[in-house]
């Protein structure tokens, strides 16, 4: 809801904003400028009668003396009838300059406040500051929420770079838009009259002396007034006795006898009038430019916000493939409910949308995390499409969705039908669409197909079912889906080397340049994402659709992108970056893999990694900048042969990255592997792991097993199992 | 006597006009090119000391800028009461306000005074004064600061 609020004020009151906001900037230099170009007042006890004899000396006729919150004593006067405006130089009371307010601040300050369009534009302006303080609030909450609370709305921002300067520019500007659009609703109005105001001047004096000619500098009450204090001095209407002098003071407002030099009546400023002079102050820096440079400083974070805001919307509209249009969630007689992590599904539940439209189904279509059974009355059937995510867990747009359907009473009397989408190299294959399975025959909800699933987002599978799906109906049903590519960028391989040869295990350690794009696509999201160890490198080969993933040994700080590769013997891809010479390219996407890193904590880790395997592991030491301890186990064949990073983990050894490096060689005399050199070193990793130690594994499955029961005999003396850690998050994996 | 009866014809000629031996007059007045915002103009009768008799036009929209008017806001309290009221004049513009003048103001040492007022400028009170005199209907009269002419007839 907040979001909703904050995307449709931001895109509707966009253009009104950034000339309120650019406006209000150029405004903000004012006050300084006014104050450098003002003379200054050197003697600050100069009493206001002293500088109305001083520029009574150069004009005899002077009418009105005022001073600018800046400082700036203006006086007005007229010879030969002539009017005249100079600025004057308290010291002398000469004048230094014509004073003319200038027409470009002038037309800036009815741009600003009214877009030079006279009520309605102030009104219109008015809307707009109101749109922008409830902008800024919103920004506010919304950003808590993206750092994970209002605490940890200081930690450093994540995303695209376009989602970065956001948070960032939103965090610095936040406190200066929430007060120029408060000022600005109360100083708006405030001209609409709506906040009461001053209108009238002090009640005018019953009786005047009627005496004229007392010179200024001998009136008691201009005697003992500073000049500091003085907004303006109205002299009386010449050769009228009955005029008399007016006196408007930062305390209040007086008229003073002309003849006696008296003041004849006073009236103090009211708390009402201070209180509004404060909020014009804070509003436009007048009289204290200072802060009026402040404030036009976080102002200017506006059209980067309003400019980065458009970007972001813009990007998220396109991150979803556009669905068929389809009936609100009362009229379906189909639900299709979406669980997707990264955007695959959608596509999939767009196609499956198009088939049964195409045959006269009435479908709606939604996250699962909108699952809402109570406004599916006309529903027939709900098919649900679950993507699982790491070992199991609900993807991101299907958060909440079991914990509603375990609070249903009844099932849905709508039939389920539920396809998983997974990766058979993974063990936990569509184990999040199983769980729906489960949890849904519990209920006893009907069914309308069994489960069936979809993998590495093949499309025969999914036509398969398609066809299933379509016989459950009573019609045909024909789902020709059509991937949608991830954006690829060209990588130029930068180095390699060659291990392993000697072993049967040819390995490599592919480095390649970082691509660069345009700060346009970078803003637009189109640019290479921020990587660090442990994500992974979607890599697609010449001839096939699919992409490879690669787990990264680098991070976008070390100004690399490496991989490590074993060319398998009938690997498509694994063969073509083997074939790799230097400067050759490949296409490659980021994807990122937040699951596999260390924590962000001082705790020491334990990275345990066979083959290919250490390149993440790698990427973690190489990154440990902190120096917290970090202890290797790699498991390799042979120490002359294939023994990546041979060089960099020493030389991290030596700079601290590394606590301790133990090496299993499986092609020696001694054979080991990574289990045994783990137990042998079990007193000193049982330590670790009770000082609060993550573990990082990384390899292929058998190794993986290995490490797990080598793990859980350490442990178990201490009380502890590894499906404990892994609960805490302490033992993270990444295995193929 | 004399100014209880005047004053009672103004304020009648004000509110009935036609009631009273009175005549319309037009006013047309033009200001100078100031180089400013829209001016706030009061127009209003005096005696010949500068005494306030009563108003006929208040150009200017928001009415917690009258105290700009500094002459007339003293007299009136910067109430406008019956008078007509009108929009502010821009910057070398023209205005024109069609009045009923009662005939005992008429060559009895009256005069029209304008207050102007521009945001940010000076207040010009007494921008232009006009003795109510026959022969001054028909002919310019110009003014100090704002008002560049006026126009009775």
């Amino acid at each position: 809801m907040i979001r909703a609020l904050h995307k449709y004020f931001g895109l509707v009151a966009t253009v009104l904003l950034l000339v309120l906001a650019l406006s209000g900037v150029a405004l903000s230099l004012v006050p300084t400028w006014d104050k450098l170009t003002s003379p200054t007042l050197n003697e600050s006890e100069l009493t206001v009668g002293e500088l109305a004899a001083r520029i009574a000396v150069h004009y005899p006729e002077v009418e009105q003396i005022r001073r600018a919150p800046s400082g700036q004593i203006t006086a007005y006067y007229y010879a030969n009838d002539q009017p005249g405006a100079v600025v004057v130089d308290p010291a002398t009371g000469a004048g230094v300059s014509d004073y003319e307010f200038s027409p470009i601040v002038r037309w800036l300050k009815d741009l600003h406040r009214s877009l030079l369009l006279g009520d309605g534009g102030r009104m219109a302006m008015g809307a707009a500051a109101a749109g922008l303080l409830l902008l800024t609030i919103s920004g506010a909450f919304l950003i808590a929420r993206r750092m994970g609370g209002w605490r940890k709305v200081f930690s450093p921002a994540r995303g695209t770079l376009s989602n970065r300067l956001h948070v960032k520019t939103g965090r610095l500007s936040i406190i200066g838009l929430l007060l120029a659009s408060l000022t600005a609703i109360y100083l708006v109005l405030g001209t609409f009259e709506i906040m009461p105001q001053k209108t009238a001047r002090a009640p005018f004096p019953a009786a005047v002396s009627g005496e004229m000619g007392l010179a200024p500098a001998d009136m008691q009450a201009l005697a003992e007034v500073p000049v500091r204090e003085l907004r303006s001095l109205i002299f009386p209407y010449a050769d009228d006795p009955t005029d008399v002098f007016t006196l408007t003071t930062d305390s209040g407002e007086g008229y003073v006898d002309q003849g006696t030099g008296i003041m004849l009546a006073w009236d103090n400023a009211s708390t009402l009038q201070q209180v509004t002079e404060f909020i014009y102050l804070l509003h436009t820096g007048e009289g204290a430019w200072f802060w009026g440079l402040v404030l036009g400083l976080m102002v200017l974070g506006a059209p980067v916000l309003a400019v980065t805001g458009l970007i972001m919307w813009v990007k998220a509209r396109r991150a979803r493939p556009s669905l068929p249009k389809g009936v609100p969630a009362q009229k379906a007689d189909t639900i299709i409910l979406v669980g997707s992590e990264s955007g695959s599904t959608w596509g999939f539940a767009g196609t499956l949308m198009s088939g049964l439209i195409a045959k006269g189904h009435g479908v709606h279509a939604a996250p699962m995390s909108r699952f809402a059974p109570e406004k599916y009355s006309h529903a027939k059937q709900i098919i649900v499409l679950a993507a699982t995510y790491g070992n199991g867990e609900p993807p991101a747009s299907a958060k909440g969705f079991l914990d509603k359907l375990a609070a249903l009473e009844t099932a849905p009397t709508a039939k389920l039908a539920v396809l998983g989408f997974g990766d058979r190299q993974f063990p936990e294959y569509c184990a999040y669409a199983k769980d729906i399975e489960t949890q849904a025959a519990e209920m006893n909800w009907k069914t309308l197909l069994p489960l069936d699933t979809v993998d590495q987002q093949s499309p025969q599978d999914f036509s398969r079912w398609g066809k299933a799906l379509g016989e459950a109906l009573g019609h045909e049903l024909e789902l020709a889906h059509v991937p949608v590519q991830p954006r690829t960028h060209g990588l130029k391989l930068v180095s390699r080397r060659d291990y392993g040869l000697e072993v049967q295990s040819p390995t490599s350690i592919l480095r390649f340049a970082l691509p660069r794009a345009s700060l346009l696509n970078r803003l637009r999201g189109r640019g290479w994402k921020r990587f660090k160890a442990g994500d992974l490198l979607g890599i697609i080969p010449e001839g096939s659709n699919i992409a490879r993933l690669y787990s990264l040994a680098s991070g976008t700080q070390d100004g690399f992108v490496e991989i490590c590769v074993r060319k398998h013997s009938h690997g498509l891809c694994s063969g073509q970056l083997f074939d790799l010479a230097i400067g050759d390219e490949i296409s490659a996407f980021i994807r990122p893999n937040p699951a596999f890193a260390p924590a962000k904590n001082r705790k020491p880790v334990i990275l345990i990694g066979a083959g290919t395997g250490v390149g993440p592991l790698a990427g973690f030491a190489r990154a440990n900048h902190k120096k917290r301890p970090m202890q290797l186990y790699f498991g390799i064949r042979h120490p002359e042969s294939d023994y990546l990073y041979e060089d960099e983990i020493g030389q991290w050894q030596s700079e601290g990255k590394l606590s301790k490096v133990s090496i299993a060689a499986s092609r020696l005399k001694q054979v080991d592997y990574v289990q045994h050199i783990l137990q042998r070193d079990g007193a000193n990793v049982a330590e670790q792991i009770k000082n609060g130690a993550q573990i990082l594994v990384c390899g292929g499955r058998g190794m993986a097993g290995g490490v797990a029961e080598a793990l859980h005999e350490i442990l178990a003396p201490h009380g502890l199992t590894p499906a404990e850690l892994k609960a805490q998050g302490r033992y993270l994996e990444d295995v193929y | 006597m004399k100014n209880i009866l005047t004053t009672l014809a103004l304020t009648t000629a004000l509110v009935m006009p036609g009631a009273v031996m009175a005549r319309d007059i037009t006013l047309t007045g033009t200001l100078k090119t100031y180089g400013g915002q829209g001016a706030y103009l009061a127009v209003y009768v005096t005696n010949a000391n500068g005494g306030y008799v009563g108003t006929v036009w208040v150009g200017g929209g928001k009415s917690k800028y009258f105290q700009h008017f500094t002459h007339w806001s003293r007299a009136t309290g910067g109430n406008v009461g019956n008078a007509m009221t009108g929009a502010s004049v821009g910057s070398g513009r023209t205005f024109q306000v069609t009045f009923n003048l009662a005939d005992t103001l008429i060559d009895a040492g009256y005069q029209l005074r304008i207050d102007a007022a521009v945001e940010n400028m000076r207040d010009a009170p007494s921008d232009i004064v006009i003795p109510l005199t026959s022969d001054n209907f028909g002919t310019a009269n110009s003014g100090r600061r704002y008002v560049r002419s006026v126009f009775l007839q």
